[in-house]
């Protein structure tokens, strides 16, 4: 049974990490387990928990009513999923479906909150990774808005 | 014990006619209808509108309703319905059934901002509000319009909304999702608009028209700066037909939208909104 | 007013007698008669059309016709029909329009018609569900004007159960066996090996008037108790149970419980329990016009939340799945009728059991939406 910080050596957030701050992260990690079919999280709910994902594929959704639920994106292996425990209102804003049997590492949102205040070049690498995360996920929204493959002919 | 109003009235349409039709976009159509028999109205109350032989929609009053025999409404054409009754010509004789529902609570933002967040053809419900407020300007601080649409081939009533921002009594805040290099405008999802107008989420009452998923970012982005979600005000659509409560069929939990809405504050709605399907 | 206690007895035999002053009074008897090896109701001509000696054998979607070995008038539960398709019919007219050549349309509002009515062998449950109905078509913010016309057009006369079905869950509602609701008259069957007698009582002028022209005498203190024995005797034999305390909260809370995906793959949503249920009221609205183009109609009918269009909207249905559909029904039925009306939509009639072609039972449902996620159920 391979601890938390052996996990996290290996995944591509917290590889580049320090093996101290790997340490002080992982104590507020726990391993957990998801069924196809299951929610790690629902819109609305208070957003306690950050997790990466160490196997499996998560969708995130948006539902309306006659549309029913909308896949905006999904996340995989080594991706980070739920961002809202960094600002407040700490409510996350989208569902996260797992579609295949999922484990990921759950860290707890102020737990971890409190060891970035506490240590603020850890709170500066954890904010480094999370924009560089931010900054792909908006490059392939911006080219999924585009609707590259519709039929755009000139006006 | 019988109620006092006879239901003929409410069932029954009262004859109208068209006085004016002009396209507003590709697919949306306004109305200017000659109602003699009209009741007063409220901004964000809505007609049922019959088409001879086609059928009967819900559709919102879309202009000042000072002119209640002059009732406007805008509609867009995406079924059998609405598409007849965007075929209207001027005289053409329809059904009307209205009044119905619960409108825009105007009065709750008197002394502070009003802010309007409008989508798409959610404008369109929104403007008599914003003619409401325009008519006793001195009543409230800020009137905001933050108007968002899909291109901006799709904005509804362009030549208004120019005419708003050049006379200073309302300000104006449009964004389109996507957009040639022609439009010299915003790029960028509506609440991008929450940040930019600089609200005062203490002071404000927001009404939201347009899309669920919109009105639902949008709400929950005011609620998250700070806004009570007693302050937020939504407009839900579900399928009507009787409009009175009876058919039952526009129920969302225990709410008849017909009645006890269409528009409802948005610490009651959201509950009801984040149940998938219900 | 309540019927007060039935003090007096008519004989069985004296039963068309009944018939005649009612049609006398001018009503129209609407009674239970046997009918494609079901009980519904129909007109009736006379007492010989009631389904003496017959009874209901009915579970999760099974009704059959059994004989019983008496000549009971009224010895059975309920059949698929209710009342409802009397006050709410089926189809209604709401009104018509004509074009004249100039384009210009005359509306017409259908006129109220309701001829008089008497419904006769009304089971407390059915009582109950009429004054659910009450409350939804006549005392709402608007009344119905139709449906309160043919509401005070109905002579009630009230019949209490003797032989409830294994689907009947009245005592958990509080709806029956017994009659403690305004009707005009109540009867309750006695039927011994040697003496087969009905105790009256009325509960109103009307109810008064009619009994004053039936051969009554004086009941005595024993035949008072049978028919008390009767009413018990039936509380007694219900085997099926609602659960009450705190359900409409519980449903409430349960809107993602995993039980709906459990009714969901039984569920055909064929909408059958609607039409039976006596409290459902979903309508739907058909605008018709003829050839010509000149004449057109709006008629309202019965419609069920089961439906697909029920839900509709431009791009779609609100309510795409079955499990949707299913938790609207029970959920309006059992929880947010409470608020809308102010009492349960339901009367324990247990139509929707036996009427159901996979036999979902209602009470089993709603016990199981009640229990926390992952407790064993069945």
């Amino acid at each position: 049974m391979r601890s938390i910080e052996d996990l996290l050596e290996e995944l591509p957030f917290t590889k580049a990490l320090s093996p101290e701050h790997r340490a002080l992260i992982a104590s507020c990690g726990q391993n957990r387990a998801f069924r196809a079919g299951e929610y790690v999280f629902r819109t609305g709910e208070p957003a306690d928990w950050f997790f990466l994902i160490r196997k499996g594929r998560v969708a995130l959704e948006v539902y309306g009513p006659t549309r029913g639920a909308l896949t905006v994106e999904t996340v995989g292996e080594g991706d980070v999923l739920g961002w809202s425990w960094l600002f407040e209102p700490y409510v996350y804003s989208f569902d996260a479906r797992v579609v295949r049997d999922t484990r990921v590492i759950a860290f707890d949102g102020a737990c971890l909150r409190g060891k970035a205040d506490a240590d603020h070049e850890l709170g500066y690498q954890l904010m480094r990774g999370m924009a560089r995360v931010f900054t792909d996920r908006l490059e392939a929204t911006r080219m999924q808005l585009l609707d590259v493959y519709g039929d755009h002919a000139s006006s | 014990m019988p109620a006092a109003e006879p239901d003929s009235c409410a069932l029954t349409p009262r004859a109208a006619t068209v006085r004016r039709v002009w396209q507003e976009t590709h697919d949306s159509w306004s109305l200017e209808l000659e109602d003699p028999g009209a009741p007063g109205a409220s901004p964000g109350q809505f007609n049922m509108l019959y088409a001879f032989g086609v059928g009967e929609i819900p559709i919102s009053f879309s202009g000042d309703l000072a002119e209640i025999t002059r009732p406007v409404h805008t509609v867009r054409a995406v079924g059998a319905v609405s598409r007849a009754l965007c075929a209207l010509t001027p005289g053409s004789s329809l059904g009307v059934r209205g009044p119905f529902g619960a409108g825009w609570p105007l009065e709750a933002a008197r002394g502070g901002d009003l802010v309007a967040l409008a989508g798409g053809i959610g404008l369109a419900p929104l403007r008599p509000l914003l003619y409401a407020a325009l008519a006793q300007r001195e009543a409230f601080r800020r009137v905001v319009l933050l108007y968002g649409a899909r291109a901006p081939e799709e904005l509804l009533y362009p030549a208004e909304l120019d005419a708003w921002r050049a006379d200073h009594e309302l300000e104006v805040f449009v964004t389109v999702d996507a957009a040639t290099s022609n439009w010299h405008g915003d790029v960028g999802v509506v609440t991008n608009l929450i940040s930019k107008a600089n609200l005062d989420p203490d002071t404000l009452t927001a009404y939201t028209c347009g899309p669920e998923i919109m009105m639902t970012f949008c709400a929950r982005r005011l609620v998250a700066a700070g806004v009570p979600e007693s302050s937020v005000h939504v407009s839900l659509e579900r399928n009507m037909k009787c409009a009175v409560g009876w058919c039952g069929r526009c129920q969302l939990g225990s709410q008849f939208v017909c009645r006890d809405g269409p528009v409802l504050p948005f610490a009651q709605a959201a509950p009801l909104m984040a149940v998938r399907e219900l | 007013m309540q019927a007060t206690a039935p003090s007096v007895r008519m004989e069985r035999s004296d039963f068309p007698r009944l018939f005649e002053a009612l049609q006398a009074a001018g009503y129209a008897v609407f009674g239970p008669t046997l009918r494609d090896e079901a009980i519904v109701y129909a007109e009736l001509e006379g007492a010989d059309q009631l389904p003496a000696g017959w009874t209901d054998e009915q579970g999760p979607g099974h009704y059959r016709m059994r004989r019983r070995g008496d000549d009971k008038l009224f010895g059975y539960a309920v059949g698929p029909h209710s009342w409802k398709q009397l006050l709410h019919p089926p189809e209604q007219r709401v009104w018509r329009a004509e074009r004249d050549a100039n384009g210009r349309i005359q509306f017409v509002p259908e006129a109220l018609a309701a001829p008089p009515r008497a419904f006769l062998g009304v089971r407390a449950c059915e009582l109950a569900a009429i004054r659910v109905q009450d409350r939804v078509l006549r005392e709402g913010a608007l009344a119905d004007g139709g449906y309160a016309a043919r509401r005070a057009a109905a002579f009630l006369v009230a019949v209490e159960c003797s032989d409830p079905a294994a689907t009947c869950f009245c005592t958990s509602t509080g709806t029956g066996p017994g009659v403690e609701a305004e009707c005009d008259l109540v009867l309750t069957e006695v039927c011994e090996a040697d003496e087969h007698y009905f105790l009256v009582a009325a509960g109103s002028e009307r109810g008064r008037d009619v009994a004053a022209q039936l051969p009554l005498r004086e009941a005595s203190a024993d035949e008072r108790a049978a028919g008390r024995a009767v009413v018990a005797g039936a509380a007694a034999r219900i085997t099926r149970q609602l659960p009450q305390a705190g359900l409409p909260e519980a449903l409430a809370q349960a809107l993602e419980h995993p039980r709906w995906d459990d009714v969901a793959e039984r569920c055909l949503t064929c909408g059958n329990c609607t039409l039976v249920c006596p409290t459902c009221f979903c309508t739907t609205v058909e605008d018709t016009s003829d050839v010509s183009g000149a004449v057109a109609e709006r008629w309202r009918r019965w419609d069920t939340c089961f439906s697909l269009d029920f839900s509709h909207l431009h791009g779609g249905s609100v309510r795409a799945s079955n499990r949707s559909r299913y938790r609207q029904w029970l959920t309006h039925k059992l929880s947010t009728w409470h608020e809308q009306f102010g009492s349960s939509g339901c009367v324990g009639c247990g139509r929707c059991i036996a009427w159901c072609p996979v036999g979902i039972d209602i009470t089993e449902e709603a016990a199981a939406l009640r229990q926390e996620p992952g407790h064993a159920q069945h």
